[in-house]
């Protein structure tokens, strides 16, 4: 049967970090971690409803490509989505109220944990379906080139990361989006999440090539494979991607070996994978092991690290009153948004 | 004045809104360097370069979704659909992202894209080349259904498309596109929504659209000799149907008739009846009566082609039947 790719050894990361870089990823890694958690306490309270994707163990992949972007690049990303749109800048509360179905959320509620939007975070959104997003993201990077060379503005050098799992690798759209983006010299970064299962189809027993990084060659593109446990490396590797697609030199695609600590969505029994697997993974969990780093290299101590933690609860506390004291969309508004004029 | 073929006077409508604003560009495929397999982007490409007029490689549904983006990000994308029955490919990127991302976002974006090209039942292209997709995408949220028909308000509509800030299905036919008319020199639009009265009348009201108009027109010809004065309406706008020019019309008439080349089963013709059943049915004297294609893939043998199709004699004839009834 198949094989099991073996974890490659990587190489400790070489890249500086200034305690306040350090500070920063570690308090955008500890907002996923937290705010996924009270997620699952509120879905199992049956506060928030449908299905519910969560990121826990992936956050070194999120913190390390979305902290290493501006404010003005573009994330797209998929139904596993709720970290993207923390780590892109949108506050906690109105994801929060989002999951909720409130009016204060940031698709006022029509959209929910899988659609989640906004423009003012250049978040292009959550996408439901597998590989949906990937043509989406490829058209903002288009945009920016469109800007830069046919309208002549040289401030539009925009980046754009896309998101995906590594099931969404073996769809269509995955090929035919890399072929137009090294076609076109488009300044994006595809960064594939292998979190080896997609719901309870095994990564290996799904592809005839485990290594997805290797996919790009054929487009004669970069493709880089990463360790996602670790925030540095990830960092690191998204930085250089940024460069180039910044620099005009065109996309590349990065694969993250990570793992999901929960199942496939809070509804998903998580009956197939081995308890030595989930063990073996847990044992690698990116926020410890980014504490170890901060510590061991004096960027930071326990004291601020619990800081950071306290001050991330609050936000999270903060996020959960303000979802639940927000408003349902009003009734007179269920046509509103159809069209641009509404 | 000048005399102008149906896709020339397209090509004009996008060269002239590619000028006004340097956010439109085409995309499709062999709409650049070939000038698009209906001459409708003849020499843009050589005019505004290889990003206005962008060539594509055959991946319709990711194209497709590329515009989204681009749309999402502030580009006014038209997208040319060689022929419309490919874009079934791109029915994913066309439904769930044009169709319903601005309402599942909240408002935060808008997609304002056309997606234009060639359709219906040509000659003898065999059945995946002859399909009527109105019928299709009529049910998705969000979208915006044209179907030009003559030179005219192929001109007109497809700048309105083009300016609209919303996704825009924007059917061709591909028998029409060799259609002769004098165009005004001065620059126009044509409203997306409003239906056209191409013959007033008051004795049947016939709605119809894209190339079955101009069998509706030679049926009307007969129907004059007879003595039957119909009054004859081109919907354009496929949705939303405009019901007030349609209301307006069953009130003068009491009878209708639908004249479609859409398939029977769930088209157009489908939802207009179940819409005037809803709001005019006491203006009614007559049930009303709906001459669509046959429900089936069309054939390639031309006779058994033409029979899947509405022929004016059988939109004369039904005309007919109807003023002939008794009240």
């Amino acid at each position: 049967m198949v094989q099991e790719r073996t974890l490659p050894q990587f190489q400790a990361p070489a890249a500086q970090i200034s305690p306040d870089e350090g500070l920063l990823l570690y308090e955008d890694m500890i907002l996923g971690r937290y705010f996924e958690d009270k997620c699952a306490e509120m879905y199992y309270r049956g506060k928030m409803f449908g299905f519910v994707h969560l990121y826990n163990g992936q956050e070194a992949v999120s913190s390390g490509v979305i902290k290493a972007l501006r404010s003005d690049d573009y994330v797209c990303s998929t139904y596993r989505d709720h970290v993207h749109a923390l780590s892109a800048g949108v506050p906690a509360k109105n994801v929060m109220a989002e999951l909720f179905g409130k009016e204060t959320g940031c698709s006022r509620g029509r959209g929910g944990s899988m659609h989640l939007f906004s423009s003012e975070h250049n978040l292009l959104g959550g996408f439901a379906f597998i590989g949906e997003g990937i043509p989406v993201a490829l058209g903002a990077a288009f945009q920016s080139r469109y800007r830069r060379d046919a309208l002549g503005d040289a401030s539009a050098d925009q980046v754009t990361a896309c998101f995906f799992g590594d099931g969404t690798s073996n769809n269509g759209q995955f090929f035919e989006c890399l072929n137009m983006a090294a076609l076109w010299k488009l300044p994006i970064l595809f960064v594939v999440e292998n979190n080896k299962w997609a719901i309870g189809m095994a990564h290996e027993r799904a592809t005839s090539q485990p290594e997805i990084y290797k996919k790009a060659s054929v487009f004669g593109m970069p493709g880089v494979e990463v360790d996602g446990m670790d925030v540095m490396a990830v960092r690191a590797v998204a930085q250089e991607a940024v460069a180039r697609a910044r620099a005009g030199e065109g996309p590349t695609l990065i694969e993250a070996l990570t793992y999901r600590f929960r199942g496939h969505s809070l509804a998903d029994p998580d009956e197939l994978r081995s308890k030595a697997e989930k063990e073996a993974w847990l044992a690698r969990d990116p926020i410890k092991r980014f504490e170890a780093y901060l510590l061991e290299h004096n960027l930071a101590d326990e004291g601020a690290l619990k800081d950071v933690r306290d001050r991330i609860q609050t936000t999270i506390d903060d996020a959960l009153t303000f979802a639940e004291d927000s408003p349902e969309p009003s009734p007179d508004d269920l046509y509103k948004y159809i069209f641009a004029e509404d | 004045m000048a005399e102008t073929l149906l896709f020339n006077a397209l090509r004009e409508a996008i060269d002239e809104e590619m000028g006004r604003d340097d956010t439109v560009f085409v995309l499709g495929e062999d709409v650049g360097v070939y000038g698009g397999s209906y001459k409708v982007t003849k020499d843009l490409y050589d005019k505004y370069g290889e990003l206005r007029v962008l060539d594509t490689p055959i991946a319709e549904n990711s194209f497709t979704g590329m515009a989204v983006g681009a749309a999402m990000t502030g580009l006014r994308p038209i997208i040319e659909g060689m022929n419309m029955g490919f874009l079934l490919l791109a029915f994913n990127q066309i439904a769930n992202n044009a169709g319903m991302l601005r309402y599942t976002s909240g408002g935060n974006f808008k997609i304002p894209m056309v997606i234009r090209g060639p359709g219906g039942v040509g000659r003898q292209l065999g059945a995946e080349h002859s399909q009527r997709l109105e019928a299709y995408f009529q049910a998705v949220p969000g979208l915006k259904i044209v179907a030009c028909s003559t030179p005219y308000n192929a001109k007109g509509l497809l700048k309105a498309a083009i300016r609209d800030d919303n996704p825009v299905l924007f059917f061709e036919h591909v028998l029409l596109y060799n259609l002769k008319e004098d165009l005004p020199n001065h620059e126009y639009v044509v409203p997306l929504d409003k239906a056209e009265i191409v013959r007033p009348g008051k004795d049947v009201t016939i709605l119809t659209y894209s190339r079955m108009r101009h069998h509706v027109t030679q049926a009307v010809k007969g129907l004059e000799k007879k003595g039957i004065d119909p009054e004859v309406i081109d919907l354009i706008s496929l949705k939303p149907l405009d019901f007030d020019t349609i209301g307006a019309s069953i009130k003068k008439t009491h009878r209708v008739v639908i004249v479609e080349e859409c398939m029977k089963t769930g088209g157009i013709g489908a939802e207009i009846i179940a819409s005037i059943n809803d709001r005019y049915f006491d203006e009614l004297d007559a049930p009303v009566v709906r001459l669509s294609s046959q429900d089936i893939p069309t054939p390639y043998n031309g006779k058994l082609e033409t029979l899947t199709i509405v022929q004016p004699k059988q939109i004369e004839a039904a005309v007919e039947n109807m003023v002939a009834l008794k009240v």
